[in-house]
């Protein structure tokens, strides 16, 4: 089943800025889904456009097969949504926000108070539930958020940069808060900026830039896609002179770390071997960045013509 | 929307949706009381020991009634006036400032649920406030209640109306110095020239026809009606013309939430 199908779905904003050209997007019931691109690429847009926010030009939105526009009450209530900006009552306290929330999708007061203390209890809000929301930290705000997204049980639950501005650990509890919740049935679509947290925790990515979307597939096969990556090792000692390895582009970084780009047709071993031969020890050695992000880097340097012919030669095979 | 929220499926839910919007609307002004029940209180009172105690007097009989017998229902009207507009446009326009009022716009809730949420809140500020400078009116004179059922049932339409007025402001602004146009310069013009404080009876003919023209007047007469038994105006047309405004308010407000004017970009 779908969770959600976007067809043709195009957005101008009342200054005349085409935030979405033709979106076509469908995302499967039980997918934890990331929605990626650069600042501006118009996915709050689509976000908003789903949860009713944002009014579409034109095309189609359905839920779970229930299009927006003639079947709002049904599609509304199978979807949860978790906006980039707060927007809560910043007098009400933590549980207020909870319950009023479960009240306007008609879940009756006792019901409502046991999911609010499971999920405030499972986000780490329990202790907060009287504190009056502005009182929270960055991190607790984006919790509570979470917390109200999920009070009327949505088949699909909707993130807009959920992670933003978040702690280390708080953001891996999240995660393993989100993984536990998409492994019990919510289909999961969130946007972030964030590529290690699309890599560790979305199957399907799609890549959206200038309201396009120029990628849209699984994150192995995206990962298949980058022909070069680039590793930073530590070295023992100091180098006097930087190594010459053929077939390997290798640049000084200090005297104790070379930065070196392997292609996808060498392997490490290869490298290793080099290395060898020219007594150079390695002590540690890292990605120079993540590699959803060199790949997000390298796509987006593309000019936009290329994306479309990209995302032609996507459809067409 | 429409369609499915008749549904009997759903009539349960869009009750529930109702008791909390209502609910939290009451709880705003009553957990603000400070600011939203005691100014009118102040204010009101000064109205009494003025007009009514020292200039009163001076002033004599209007309608055949003691001064401050005459203004006493205009007084309260006033505050019910002022009280429901204020309670909805400041409460809506604030949920839309902090975007709070997408919880409510991202959920089933009908449009119709929305509005009527908003309105009890307005209407119960109104009523209560009403109330309020009732209580206080009696500190002053005794004024008598002629007709119960009038003078309860015109309070209840004008609140309703005036709170119907608050939402569509609510809807249209933009800042905060929105909220206050309209109150400032349609609002309190209009109350205090709707026979609040004087009998259209005293003014020369043009003004007199002009104050016809004016929607509060007929709202104060009735509800003066209501209290001494005395109205410049004829009662049901009073009725009429509020009912009126009524259902062209409510129309205007659902399309207007239809729309999405001023909600959803
Ligand atoms: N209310 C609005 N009125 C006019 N233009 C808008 C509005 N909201 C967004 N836009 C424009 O639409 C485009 C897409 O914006 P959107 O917020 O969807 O991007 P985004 O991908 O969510 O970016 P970010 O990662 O910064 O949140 C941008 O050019 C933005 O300026
Ligand atoms: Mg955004």
């Amino acid at each position: 089943m779908e969770a959600l199908s976007l067809s043709k779905l195009n957005k101008i904003y009342a200054g005349g800025v085409q935030a979405l050209r033709d979106v076509d997007l469908v995302v499967d019931e039980g997918e934890f889904f990331g929605l990626l691109g650069p600042n501006g690429a118009g996915k709050s847009t689509i976000i908003g456009i789903i949860s009713s926010l944002v009014r579409k030009t034109c095309g189609r939105v359905e839920v779970f097969g229930h299009p927006i526009d003639r079947e709002p009450w049904q599609a509304k209530s199978l979807l949860g949504l978790v906006p980039q900006e707060f927007n809560f009552n910043t007098f009400e306290t933590v549980s207020q926000i909870i319950l009023n929330q479960a009240g306007f999708y008609g879940i009756n007061r006792r019901t409502a108070h046991q999911r609010a203390e499971r999920y405030l209890t499972e986000l780490g809000l329990w202790s907060r539930r009287n504190s009056v929301s502005r009182t929270l930290s960055g991190g607790m705000k984006r919790r509570l958020m979470i917390a109200r997204a999920l009070i009327h049980h949505p088949r699909l639950l909707i993130l807009d940069e959920p992670t933003a501005g978040v702690d280390i650990e708080v953001r891996r509890s999240m995660w393993d808060f989100l993984r536990r919740i998409n492994a019990e049935g919510t289909t999961i679509i969130f946007s972030t900026h964030y590529l290690e947290e699309a890599e560790s925790l979305c199957r399907n990515i799609a890549i959206i830039d200038q309201g396009q979307i120029i990628e849209n597939t699984d994150v192995r096969s995206l990962l298949r896609k980058l022909t070069a990556q680039s590793f930073l090792l530590d070295i023992d000692g100091c180098l006097a002179d930087v190594p010459k390895l053929e077939d390997f582009h290798v640049v000084p970084v200090d005297e104790s770390c070379l930065e070196v780009e392997v292609r996808s047709d060498q392997s490490l071993n290869e490298l290793f071997a080099r290395l060898a031969e020219r007594n150079v020890q390695v002590v540690s050695m890292k990605n120079k960045s993540n590699r959803l992000e060199e790949l997000f880097v390298r796509m987006l340097e593309r000019p936009p013509e290329a994306h479309r012919e990209s995302a032609q030669v996507e459809k067409t095979v | 929307m429409r369609n499915s929220a008749v549904h009997p499926k759903y009539a349960r839910q869009t009750l529930i949706a109702l008791r909390t919007i209502a609910w939290k609307e009451t709880h705003r002004y009553l957990r603000i009381w400070l600011q939203t029940l005691l100014p009118p209180a102040i204010t009101m009172t000064l109205y009494f020991v003025i007009f009514g105690n020292l200039i009163g007097p001076r002033i004599g009989p209007m309608s055949g009634h003691t001064y401050i017998e005459f203004i006493v229902p205009g007084v309260i009207m006033m505050s019910v006036i002022t009280n429901a507009y204020m309670n909805v446009v400041s409460s809506f326009f604030g949920a839309k400032f902090q975007r709070h009022i997408e919880e409510i716009l991202v959920s089933p809730t009908p449009n119709y649920t929305i509005l009527v949420g908003y309105l009890a809140g307005g209407v119960g500020r109104g009523l209560l406030t009403g109330l309020i400078v009732t209580l206080i009116s009696m500190a002053f004179t005794q004024v008598p209640i002629q007709h119960p059922a009038i003078t309860i049932s015109v309070a209840f339409l004008t609140a309703l109306l005036f709170s119907l007025g608050g939402f569509i402001n609510g809807i249209f602004a933009r800042k905060f110095d929105d909220i206050a146009i309209v109150p400032t310069f349609i609002l309190t013009p209009l109350t205090y020239l709707g026979g609040v404080f004087y009998s259209i009876e005293l003014l020369p003919g043009v003004w007199r026809e002009l104050s016809l023209a004016n929607p509060i007047l007929y709202m104060v007469n009735a509800f003066r009606y209501g209290f001494l038994g005395e109205s410049d105006i004829p009662i049901q047309t009073a009725y009429s013309i509020i009912i009126v405004f009524i259902i062209i308010s409510v129309c205007f407000s659902l399309y207007l939430l239809r729309r999405g004017v001023g909600l959803r970009t």
